[in-house]
Order: structure tokens, then sequence, then C-alpha cells
């Protein structure tokens, strides 16, 4: 069962502050290995990340996985990627705006999540910190 | 993903997780997580659905509003799978001297077109284009009628990203030939792999690829686990 697979720990984790939403600039990071087409696949276990600009819509799923529903993100990429929703809550005046990049990485990975942790991790929040990101939305697949 | 929530809050970025598996958020101490029961793959529940979507964001953010964690919260809504395969009528083959599969597959290229230039991409490419649908599914019927799997001549050797590609292509295509809204969770799964040629074809392989004594790998992963 997936409710009952061993989980890496971590102990005291982070809680950082946020500005109010409404100053707030927002990027998604997704784990269903998105990938714009001219960008390089995703290979299985693969624990890069590849940035995806906030225009794009040229969007391939690239995850390994055949045990969950694909058929939603061909219908609409907001079921995964809710671009169009950030774009939207950003002219509302919801949120502060939209990050230039968004990030994505493959969530199937090493049972140890090292890499993850140690390097490609840290370096995508880099990259966001360096693009004035405050507020991060997770979406799983 | 709930790693990556921890490695962004570590680098000072505030984080909400939409997440699927709640017993995990829970264990591994999510700093802000919205528990969304959706069907795997639709973490935004609803495809095409703009209010549902703005709905879930902001109870997410609702979240930073929160001083200390971790904080795990429901979404009231429950979205399941469907069990029940799609609408989207195949027509049966004309030509018996031809793979019915290979028809079939080249009948729906029509609408996988048009779902190309609607998307502007595609899911398929891993192993092989469009174009080689047809060489692949005769590929399949060879194991199905005993030749060693790895000497049938299967296009980029991996069965996996193989039915990958075939899946997506009829995926793809259904959409564009379905009515209506977006189909439930798995209902294009159970589509392909239930009522089309193609995945009967796949189902039938992979079998093969077992009791020849295949690579676990190799078979079982050419369809969802629960198949």
């Amino acid at each position: 069962m997936l409710s009952e697979q061993p989980v890496p720990e971590f102990s005291n984790p982070a809680f950082a502050a946020a500005p109010p939403l409404a100053e707030a600039t927002v990027a998604i990071v997704t784990s269903a290995a998105l990938h714009q087409a001219s960008d390089d696949r995703f290979s299985a276990g693969d624990t890069s990340y590849r940035m995806i600009d906030r225009s794009a819509r040229d969007l391939v799923l690239g995850h390994w996985s055949p045990n969950f529903d694909r058929s939603g993100f061909t219908a609409d990429v907001n079921v995964v990627f809710p671009i169009d929703r950030l774009e939207e809550l950003a002219a509302d005046g919801v949120i502060g705006g939209v990050a230039p990049r968004h990030v994505s990485f493959a969530g199937n990975q090493p049972d140890d999540v090292a890499t993850l942790r140690m390097d490609s991790g840290p370096a995508a929040a880099a990259e966001l910190r360096a693009d004035g990101v405050d507020v991060v939305l997770l979406t799983p697949v | 993903m709930s790693t990556l929530a921890h490695v962004f809050e570590a680098a000072g970025i505030a984080t909400v997780t939409l997440a699927s598996i709640r017993s995990v958020a829970d264990r591994m101490k999510v700093p802000r997580a919205l528990y969304c029961e959706f069907p795997l793959g639709r973490p935004l529940g609803k495809p095409g659905d703009v209010a549902f979507q703005r709905d879930v964001i902001m109870r997410g953010f609702a979240l930073l509003d929160a001083a200390a964690g971790p904080v795990l919260v429901d979404h009231p809504e429950v979205i399941t799978d469907e069990v029940e395969a799609m609408s989207c009528v195949v027509p049966a083959a004309f030509d018996s001297n031809e793979l019915a599969a290979v028809a079939e597959a080249r009948g729906l290229r029509n609408a996988w077109d048009r779902s190309v230039e609607r998307r502007g991409s595609t899911g398929v490419g891993r192993s092989i284009t469009a174009d080689g649908m047809g060489d692949a599914l005769v590929a399949l019927q060879r194991i199905v009628d005993g030749t060693p799997w790895k000497e049938a001549g299967i296009p980029g050797k991996v069965t996996t990203s193989l039915v990958h590609d075939i899946r997506t292509y009829y995926e793809e295509a259904a959409l564009e030939l379905a009515d209506g809204p977006a189909p439930a969770g798995r209902a294009a799964e159970a589509w392909f792999y239930e009522q089309t040629e193609a995945g009967k074809l796949v189902m039938a392989s992979r079998a093969a690829i077992k009791d020849q004594g295949g690579p676990h790998p190799a078979w079982f992963y050419m369809a969802p686990a629960h198949r």
C-alpha cells in the first residue's frame, strides 16, 4: 500500500514565514516530471529538475509510473500544473505575482531521496529565490 | 514531494503541499498540507473546472496564516476513480487480413493529430512516434504468437516505454473523440485496457512475456499494478 510505504524522517523541519498573500510571488513545484517538448526527457529515477517558463503550455507529462490517471492532464494541464489559475489570482490581486519560472521534478525517486535533499532540491530552491519567489505550491503526481 | 517541501522551507520559501496520501504527509511532517482525496494524477481534482481548482488553491493558501506547523487539513470533497470505461466507440475492423489493432490505431490517427494541434504537445515519443504504432502492435502480436519477446522486434526494446506510447496515443485521441467534460479518473485507462484491440493486445503480450519467463519489470509495468 502506498499509505504504508517507508518515508524519510525529518527532525526539526524549517517553517518559513510568508509575506501577505497579496504581496507574495508564487511558483508551482510539481513532481509530475513535466517538461516542455524541447527539453530533455526525464529518465526513470531521474533526480534532476526542469525549469518551466511561466508562458509555456506545450507540456509533456514524463512521469514513468503507469499507475495514475493521465487523461485529466491531457484534458487540462491545470489539473496538475495550475498556471492559469495563478495568473487569474494575480490579475485579481489575490496574490502578488506569478513567478517567471516554475519547477518540475520526477515523483518516482530513489528511496533515500539523498540527491534531492542535498543537491537538486536546494539548487531548484536557489533558482526560485533568485526570481523573488516567496511561496511555493507543491502539486504531486 | 514531501521531501521537496522541507528542502524549500529550509531555503526560506513557504510551501503549501496538495497532499495525495494523507498518512505520508502526516508522518513526514509536511509544513503545510491540504490533503486532497482526489484521483492520483489529478492533484487539483477536476480538469476544466476553474472554480473548483481555484477553491483548492485558496484552501491551500489559507494554511499560510498558521504561525507554526506542521499543519494538515483535509479538503472537504472526495473524488473517486471511475471503474467504468469512458464512452468512446471504436469501429470494428474491416479487413480481416490485417491485425485489428493496427486498423484501429490508424483509425484514431486523425483524432490524435487534432489533439496535438490543440494542445501543442504529446506524451507519445519515448520509444516510437505515431507513425510507428502499426509496427509496434505487430511486434506485440508476434510475442503473443510465440516469438520470444526479445526477438519480436520491439521498437526501442523497452516494453514499458512502448506501451506508454501506445496507451498515450489512444488516450489523447479518445479525449478528442469523446463528447462532454473530461472523463473521470481511470476511465480512459479502463477504456484502453478493456475495450480497445490495442489494449487487449498489450495485456495478452504482457501475459506472454510473463509466461516466457521474462523479467518482472519487462511485463509488470506494461499495465497499472491493479490489472
